[in-house]
């Protein structure tokens, strides 16, 4: 089988397989059952059910890149919401130009926010945004170049630990305010919205929602290999070098700027595929998104899930925003109090996150079964 | 500053090497000659400025003076710590560090030549001969027992072997070692000092020690630095029985 | 900052008034006199009118300045039966202007309006000036003075020269000289007296002034202005004062951003303890802020009659709850965690979440008022050009003694000697009987009691409510990144230096875009510097 290799040195351990087949599960029967059985059917998804859960697929993928920087490398970004808000912005604005004339003002090329500030031609940095496949190149691109030139700059002066999470903290920061600007061209407080198709497909359709959700499990399965991929080769081995002690891996004659910067790239431009996906399923995107809090909130996805696994980091992502979706519902009071405590809970006790826990409570159980059969076999 | 002149066999040779922090000396016009294949002892108190010196060598600190000439051509004042560690002058830290979530057959590779690039390593593949030196490494260092454990797992001593074994698997032309016996045992600080006789042979070395006993055991030219510059040099009898270094040993 | 014409009116009046009806002006005439001219007033022509209104004005009465000041504001109605004059002040209410009673139930249309007109108006208020002028308050001369600089009527002049004879303090005489002068260069009888007049002007700050020179200087240009012309002289003293306010400008600018880089200073000095001394980075430090600022809002709640002394007892308050809950913080949670400066980041980031869900809980998610106490409020006038705000001279002064204070506090007490013992070398520290545990709570606690002092200082200037942490702390860390970690005076230069930085860039880029230059500033100066500016050199700085 040609599965057969891949198992062997990409997915070689329980997790990711387990993970592999449950993200692979989930791509295939929840548009199913959204599309096939009617509503009403116990098995029917609800639309709203789709497009939240592909929500939080896209979560998992920028998860998972914080997951290579920060579980591999030690390198903790606190701006990583930057390139997953500049992958969406790259989107939104593909989905713009689709807008075309039916916006309220009708013009067919600017978009009814500069209609509205009396712009009388598109910026150039708005120009190919019409065009799907600039558009997705962008998305990778804005990112990936953004994190090189930090990056670049960052790790050849060696701003390490606190430093660079503050720094990078700093840079969303500044991001924020100037997505909030009018003049930048970016709509301002209000962001990108409104949008109306896709690729010519309906964006509200139910169609194209599953599609859209289809394609961020593929993004979430393939970036998971990706990663898998990089942390499975020396390079990984170099990455957790750098983590465990940065001046021996230096001593030994790896420039461990390098190593840093290539994967603070990787991540960045999954980061901004995981925002691109995102943008459409809840249509809209604001310079919120830049919020130094979004940026930890990651992190803290990451470390209730367990870091440095990448499995651990998706589910991370999927169980603390369904905690969040279910309690800013229900007890919108508590749900802060909640995250607040998790960061603190996860720090203290859960070093290892939830896998963590998984993975002892497996090791008591088969020592457990050990010393059973050891009995047994001594009787 | 002291110029003198450039013996073509020195391996690494300091040359008036000026290091200061916020006015404080830490070396001052220090020179140093080392010949290829050679053991060198280097004691002195607190503060005398041994890991200054090792700083400077491997590239983490750059000196306000002075050069440091390597086989006689490369000036080292102006690479890198990887450049320099890939040109084969190869650092032991005082505290042992090794990569504790790696395995020891994992830390070994990672020291081992190539795949030293960002995409080399990306797409690195070990060869049977490579898979043979390491190996002989664990043999060397005695960790052939342990080639699976976690590096963090093992014991003070064998981290140190550890570390050491990392280091010759460079094959370097210069090993800068400090503090290798702190911490060991009687019998490890002795195999220790076996070792190091029995490298010194292929390799330079250049050991930091405040143990006397091990220095002893080494049975090699030992300098003695002070204030960040020679004080003494020569054998351990000689170097003990020098007015200088007793003052300054016994604040006399 | 600038004088308002707007502010200064009713102000004037209303002191006028209160005065008038203390009866505390010279003695009273006949009051039929008072009556008959006001009788007369409302039948006559403008013509009449005016000087009916001089008539009035030389009456030594009372009751002449709120008559005359009623008809100024166009407020003087006489009733059609009873022909009684009231001063209208609200749809129904008014004052019977003759008896001095207050009346209620008032119906306009029973009244007749004494009309006013522009020419009347412009007179009635150099007249009411002029009464001012002569008022025995030295403070209700000075600033009717200072309202005549507005004045560039000549028929003005006499009165101003009298004023100005008879003035006994020096500030109103050259206030006044400064009104004669300038209805000199207007209205000069010869070049010679403006010429003089105009140079008497030069270097005059007042924005008065300028508007009469661009008067004077209006009809030729700069260039065409030949040497020894009135023209060229007030072009002359233009370019002089326009020099002298840009350089008041500066001043300005430099006074804003000293007292931003005060706040920034307050809020950074904290963040200096637990993360340049401890190495321990708080992300909770703004809601130590924002506990200090709640402090105050408490405090101000409980004593709502002692606003003026609130801050004094605010500031220990807020140092005990702020440094209350930081110490246990620290017990509770940071010292499990130290040696991992990530892990402690992130935690302290929960706490901060969790402090700011409780003060929406327990107050409300809006922004809650807190007040200026009296003292606080006003303005320093400097010159005619510049003038400080109170409120931003008290927070400078205060950021400065905190961090005097701390400076004294670390270097010559026992508990800041075991505080840098600690911080350099535990260990040692530890077998020297230090209880290093306590040392390193209580300079969490110092640490985060500055924070909550800060807050005081900070609800002073901002609105108060859950989200007032959030909008500081990341400013306070590039103050202590940018300063360099572990150095209190690093701190200070850096705080001063953005502060500074961040005014000096507003008027060219906008407020927001400054902002951002300076973070992608200090973002690529930590680059070249990752350690700050006042960085620790040597081996010890490595990692």
């Amino acid at each position: 089988m040609t599965l057969g290799p891949l198992t062997r040195t990409l997915l070689n351990d329980r997790g990711s397989q387990i993970l592999m087949v449950s993200v692979l599960a989930m791509t295939v029967l929840i548009p199913l059952c959204n599309l096939a059985f009617p509503e009403g059917s116990a098995l029917h998804v609800s639309t709203y059910m789709v497009t939240l859960l592909g929500k939080y697929l896209c979560y998992a993928l920028l998860a998972l890149a914080v997951d290579l920087i920060w579980g591999y490398c030690g390198i903790l970004s606190l701006g990583h919401g930057a390139f997953f808000a500049l992958g969406g912005y790259a989107m939104g604005m593909y989905l713009m130009r689709q807008i075309g004339d039916r916006g309220v003002y009708g013009d067919p090329v600017l978009p009814d926010f500069m209609v509205f500030l009396n712009w009388q031609e598109l910026p150039w940095f708005w120009y190919g945004f019409d065009n799907f496949a600039f558009a997705a190149l962008m998305i990778m691109l804005v990112p990936g170049v953004l994190a090189f030139l930090f990056g670049w700059l960052a790790f050849r002066s060696r701003v390490t630990g606190v430093y660079l999470s503050i720094i990078t903290q700093a840079l969303t920061y500044a991001l924020l305010l100037a997505f909030f600007r009018n003049d930048m061209g970016f709509g301002g407080n209000n962001g990108l919205t409104d949008f109306k198709d896709i690729l010519g497909f309906n964006i509200q359709a139910d169609g194209t929602r599953a599609v859209l959700f289809v394609l961020s499990g593929v993004a979430l399965m393939a970036g998971f290999l990706i990663c898998k991929a990089i942390v499975q080769s020396k390079l990984g081995r170099v990455l957790i070098a750098v983590r465990d002690s940065e001046s021996r891996t230096r001593f030994l004659g790896y420039r461990v700027e390098h190593f840093k910067l290539f994967v603070f790239v990787v991540s960045a431009v999954l980061a901004g595929i995981a925002g691109a996906l995102y943008v459409p399923q809840v249509g809209i995107i604001n310079p919120g998104e830049f919020s130094p809090v979004n940026s930890i909130e990651i992190i803290i996805w990451v470390a209730v899930g367990g870091r440095g696994t990448l499995y651990g980091a998706v589910v991370g992502a999927l169980v603390v925003n369904f905690a969040k979706t279910y309690f800013t519902g229900a007890f919108p009071e508590l749900w802060l109090f909640l995250l607040g405590g998790l960061f603190v809970i996860s720090t203290l006790y859960l070093p290892k996150g939830l896998v963590g826990i998984i993975g002892q409570v497996r090791n008591r159980l088969a020592a457990r079964s050990a010393t059973a059969q050891t009995l047994k076999t001594s009787e | 500053m002291q110029i003198k002149h450039i013996d073509q066999n020195a391996i690494l040779y300091l040359n008036g090497v000026s290091v200061s922090f916020d006015g404080f000396k830490a070396l001052n016009s220090l020179s140093l000659f080392l010949e290829p294949g050679e053991l060198r002892a280097i004691i002195g108190p607190n503060g005398a400025g041994k890991t200054t010196m090792m700083d400077v060598i491997t590239g983490k600190t750059k000196p306000d003076q002075g050069d440091v000439i390597y086989n006689g051509t490369v000036d080292l004042t102006r690479f890198d710590e990887a450049a320099i560690a890939n040109m084969g002058i190869g650092r032991k830290f005082q505290k042992p560090t090794v990569i504790e979530s790696l395995t020891v057959f994992e830390n070994l590779e990672m020291a081992l030549a190539g795949g030293r690039g960002v995409f080399a390593s990306l797409f690195h593949r070990l060869k049977a001969d490579q898979r043979q030196r390491i190996e002989e490494i664990l043999l060397l260092v005695d960790l052939q027992d342990r080639v699976g454990h976690l590096a963090g797992s093992l014991s003070h001593g064998q981290k140190q072997w550890l570390e050491i074994g990392m280091l010759l698997i460079q094959k370097p032309g210069v090993l800068l070692i400090d503090e290798p016996a702190a911490g060991m045992t009687d019998i490890e600080t002795e195999k220790t000092a076996v070792l190091f006789k029995r490298l010194a042979k292929d390799h330079t070395l250049v050991v930091v020690e405040h143990d006397m006993d091990f220095i002893k055991a080494l049975a090699c030219k030992v300098t003695v630095l002070h204030e960040g510059s020679v004080l003494a040099e020569g054998s351990l009898e000689q170097v003990q029985n020098n007015e200088k270094v007793i003052e300054v040993y016994l604040g006399r | 900052m600038r004088f308002t014409r707007e502010a200064q009116w009713p102000l004037l009046t209303l002191l006028l008034t209160l005065f008038l009806m203390l009866g505390l002006s010279g003695p009273a005439r006949a009051a039929g006199d008072l009556e008959s001219a006001l009788s007369e007033l409302a039948k006559a022509n403008f013509t009449r009118k005016s000087q009916l209104v001089d008539e009035i004005a030389r009456l030594e009465d009372p009751r002449v300045s709120p008559v005359l000041t009623a008809f100024l504001d166009g407020a003087l109605y006489q009733h059609k039966s009873s022909r009684a004059f009231v001063a209208f002040s609200g749809q129904d209410k008014g004052v019977n202007l003759l008896s001095g009673e207050s009346i209620e139930g008032l119906k306009k249309r029973d009244f007749r309006k004494v009309a006013i007109n522009n020419a009347l108006r412009g007179k009635l208020r150099g007249i009411m000036a002029e009464l001012q002028l002569r008022n025995p308050s030295l403070e209700t001369r000075r600033t009717a003075a200072r309202e005549m600089l507005k004045s560039q009527d000549a028929a003005t002049l006499p009165l101003l020269k009298r004023a100005r004879e008879k003035e006994t303090d020096g500030d109103v005489r050259d206030l006044l000289a400064i009104s004669i002068a300038q209805l000199n260069a207007l209205h000069g009888e010869d070049d010679e007296i403006r010429i003089a007049a105009i140079r008497q002007l030069d270097g005059v700050l007042y924005p008065e002034v300028r508007v009469v020179l661009n008067k004077v200087a209006a009809s030729v240009s700069a260039a065409e202005a030949k040497t020894g012309t009135v023209e060229a002289a007030a072009h002359e003293a233009l370019k002089q004062i326009e020099g002298l306010i840009s350089l008041n400008k500066t001043a300005e600018n430099l006074y804003f951003g000293i007292s931003l880089g005060s706040v920034l200073l307050l809020s950074a000095v904290g963040l200096a303890i637990t993360f340049g001394v401890m190495g321990v980075i708080n992300m909770a430090h703004g809601e130590m802020m924002m506990l200090g600022a709640y402090t105050t809002f408490v405090i101000q709640q409980a004593f709502p009659n002692a606003i003026d002394v609130s801050l004094f007892f605010a500031i220990p308050a807020a140092f005990l709850v702020a440094g209350g809950v930081g110490v246990l913080i620290e017990r509770g949670i940071i010292r499990h965690l130290y040696g991992r400066p990530l892990e402690t980041l992130l935690a302290t980031f929960g706490i901060s979440l969790v402090l700011q869900q409780a003060v929406r809980t327990i107050f409300s998610p809006l922004n809650q008022s807190v007040s200026t106490p009296s003292w606080m409020s006003g303005t320093l006038e400097i010159n005619g050009a510049l003038a400080l705000t109170y409120n931003r001279l008290y927070i400078i002064l205060f950021s400065l003694c905190v961090l005097a204070g701390l400076i004294l506090l670390l270097k010559k007490t026992l508990f800041g000697l075991q505080m840098r013992a600690v911080t350099q070398n535990r260990r040692m520290a530890s077998s020297m009987g230090i209880r290093t545990g306590w040392v390193d709570a209580l300079t969490f606690g110092l640490g985060s009691g500055i924070a909550g002092v800060a807050g005081v200082a900070l609800s002073q200037l901002t609105n108060v409510g859950p989200n007032l942490g959030q909008a500081y702390i990341i400013d306070s860390f590039m103050v202590v990144v940018f300063g360099g970690v572990g150095n209190l005076m690093g701190t200070f230069i850096g705080a001063m230096s953005l502060g500074i930085a961040n005014k000096f860039l507003e008027p060219f880029a906008g407020a927001v875009l400054a902002k951002i230059l300076i973070l992608v500033f200090i973002i690529l100066y930590i680059q070249k510097y990752p350690r700050g500016m006042f960085a620790l050199k040597g081996r010890s700085a490595g990692d």
